[in-house]
């Protein structure tokens, strides 16, 4: 296979309110290749979750997708029926949220929860995929994993219950995971620990990632490429070294200059004025035109994901840029 | 209603070693009960248990300065919070607000004078905010809780009450129109904008801010921590800022204190501690943070979790995670000697490097 793993295009989403539908993603376009690691990076609202729940087809009504395709393996998914895309989600597409403790069953020891989800997914008999639980279990560093899987959930820390989550997401070998804020919930010394994890075990077995987070640093030890959204759309998409060291959207530099870092005591912290726009009122043209320092006439017009050397950003400022090397090509 | 601070100041201890520390915590601890009910108890033979969340802690906080508490989940830096605010009474120990013990003084009078002098700022402005009142009746609340007992005749009648939210709400980056509105109509960074106006409406000097950007988008953090420098630059505050973002301490922080289940591990200036952790803890924390510059540096990996603070390990609560831990870190808890509380550390680390 050469095409892309995942492929959404032009995806629209809609929740229907009395007062007429809201739109929370549109035209948010992306690839991810087999084995790659794609973040994405946004505020609160900035529409990464939602992008996530809606390829894994997972969206509470009343939101939907309202137009726009997304292809997992060259085949459409964004309009299956339930029973199909559930043998997809948890079999090849595996999905991380942030809080262990609401992704497993309480009730349930962790080993059942494993084993079910490999005989759901792998032509397995029951003592094979206990055999094969033990093993996740082990792959995910928790200790003498023959006697922990008959644990239940509550027995376990915050951390070693996300190392579960982990197997279990990852226990029916997907081609792609899906972990929406895998570290929020943990202390940064177990993030890290979690982080290298779900990179190594990822590397291993040729799984591509798609990492939710509004932490822009998990983002640069981990991705790849990123997309940074802003408003439900994508302001800009590129490989991550390129995008951090130099941001080509203002909302991008705007965000990267106002993380505050360890190296030195900053005078003060580069600020975007105002607040993302709520769903209810996002200008027309760019989104983030009211906040830009760089706003001129052109940005009353909703700019395309403009391509720039291997980039996309959002932003009219390079249109010439972007106009230019196209004809250059 | 000012002449009463010169009386709290009389009032201080004569003795103190640092004449311009505002806060002085000594010998504070805090345990909890955790015992099941006693009928349980009673039939499975278990002994009470207790926690200490915080267990002997002796620091001070100088005038104008920005004390960082960091740390991890269930290292006690909440409690602590509590405690110095006087939401929660110690368990042993004092704290001393200039001199004064709020928790052992019968002194009515000084007791509110030294409660109106601090205030605090919570995580999360949508539990912190009364949605039910209007925004200028919550910043005018601690103006009126404050007001001397004869408010018309000191000027702090209605109307200037009215005045001195307008002020504080153009101070916060709010407007004056903005009073009459509902905490619902505002967006969490605005939200906490409100509530630092309400914390700086008595005009405190000392305000204790826990986690107060950890429930907001970086870019509005950015908005939120330079308001703080810039508010106490002017009004000359004094801030307790208790969080677990390094980088946040980084920038605000004079001084920083980090804490291991319930205890100070290790005391030090912001850029000393930075450049030069002496605690393995501290090491391991600043080696976890995420590197956004990508430089490559070299880094420790982590290992283990917090341990249970019900059952700590014994010796050095950190030896099981530590990586240089010898035979007497199992059994000898080290002692807080030299801001730093670790059997490998030496006086060597603390001088200044030689050039």
């Amino acid at each position: 296979m050469t095409g892309p793993l995942l492929s959404v295009r032009d995806l629209r989403v809609e929740f229907a309110t009395r007062k007429g539908p809201l739109v929370a993603l549109d035209g948010v376009s992306f690839d991810i290749a087999p084995g790659e690691v794609l973040g994405v990076v946004g505020e609160s609202g900035a529409g990464k979750s939602l992008t996530g729940l809606a390829v894994i087809g997972l969206l509470d009504s009343p939101g939907r997708i309202a137009g726009g395709e997304i292809r997992f393996d060259g085949e459409r998914i964004d309009n299956l029926p339930q029973t199909r895309m559930r043998l997809i989600r948890g079999g090849r597409i595996g999905v991380i949220f942030q809080d262990p403790l609401t992704s497993l069953n309480p009730l349930m020891r962790i080993g059942d929860q494993l084993t079910e989800t490999i005989l759901a997914h792998k032509p397995l008999g029951r003592r094979q995929a206990r055999e094969q639980a033990i093993a996740w279990l082990g792959e995910v560093g928790i200790p003498s994993p023959e006697k922990r899987i008959d644990g239940y959930p509550h027995e376990f820390s915050g951390g070693m219950r996300q190392r579960v989550v982990i197997a279990l997401a990852l226990c029916a070998e997907p081609a792609l995971v899906i972990a929406d804020e895998p570290t929020t919930a943990l202390d940064v010394s177990v993030q890290a620990q979690i982080i290298s994890l779900l990179k190594n075990l990822t590397r291993r077995h040729g799984a591509a990632v798609m990492l939710i987070t509004h932490d822009m640093g998990v983002i640069a030890e981990t991705a790849d490429r990123v997309a940074v959204m802003y408003a439900g759309r994508i302001a800009e998409i590129g490989e991550v070294r390129e995008l951090v060291r130099n941001p080509l959207h203002p909302y991008t530099q705007g965000l990267m200059a106002a993380i505050p870092t360890l190296a030195v005591r900053a005078r003060r912290l580069m600020q975007i004025p105002g607040a993302m726009p709520r769903l209810s009122s996002i200008p027309r043209g760019c989104a983030f035109a009211p906040r830009c320092p760089r706003v001129f006439e052109r940005c009353a017009e909703r700019p395309p994901l403009m391509a720039i050397g291997g980039r996309g950003a959002a932003c009219w400022l390079y249109y010439q840029a972007s106009a230019a090397a196209e004809i250059r090509n | 209603m000012l002449a009463l601070l010169p009386g709290v100041r009389r009032r201080g201890n004569p003795k103190l070693k640092d004449a311009d520390a505002i806060v002085e915590v000594r010998g504070l601890s805090r345990v909890f009960d955790v015992s099941s009910p006693w009928i349980s108890r009673l039939v499975s033979r278990e002994p009470r248990r207790t926690l200490a969340a915080v267990d002997g802690l002796d620091f001070a906080i100088d005038r104008g300065e920005t004390f960082g508490l960091v740390g991890e989940s269930g290292s006690g830096k909440s409690t602590l919070a509590r405690m110095v605010v006087g939401l929660l009474e110690p368990s042993r120990g004092q704290v001393l607000i200039d001199g004064v013990d709020l928790a052992g003084t019968r002194d009515r009078a000084a007791r509110r004078a030294v409660r109106r002098r601090m205030q605090m700022i919570f995580q999360d402005p949508f539990a912190s905010l009364n949605p039910r009142w209007r925004v200028g009746d919550i910043i005018a609340e601690p103006i009126r809780v404050f007001r001397p007992r004869d408010g018309r005749a000191s000027g702090l009648g209605e109307r200037a009450i009215a005045a001195r939210v307008d002020e504080l709400l153009e101070l916060v980056g709010l407007h004056p129109a903005d009073a009459p509105k509902f905490p619902h109509e505002f967006s969490g960074g605005q939200r906490q904008r409100i509530a630092i106006a309400r914390a700086i409406a008595a005009h405190p000097d000392f305000i204790v801010c826990d986690e107060p950007t950890s429930a907001l988008d970086v870019s509005i953090q950015a908005q939120i921590l330079n308001l703080m420098r810039d508010l106490q630059e002017r009004l000359g505050l004094t801030y307790l800022l208790i969080t677990h973002n390094l980088a946040v301490v980084r920038f605000m922080a004079t001084r920083v204190g980090v804490m291991y289940l319930g205890r100070l591990v290790e005391i030090g200036e912001t850029d000393a501690l930075f450049a030069r952790p002496r605690h393995p803890f501290t090491r391991m924390l600043l080696d976890a943070v995420p590197d956004l510059a990508m430089s490559g540096r070299p880094r420790t990996p982590v290992g283990g979790e917090p341990p249970n603070p019900i059952d700590p390990p014994p010796g050095c609560p950190f030896h099981p995670r530590c990586p240089q831990a010898i035979a007497i870190c199992k059994s000898e808890r080290p002692a807080f000697r030299d801001n730093v509380a670790c059997h490998l550390a030496t006086a060597d680390d603390a001088r200044p490097a030689v050039e």
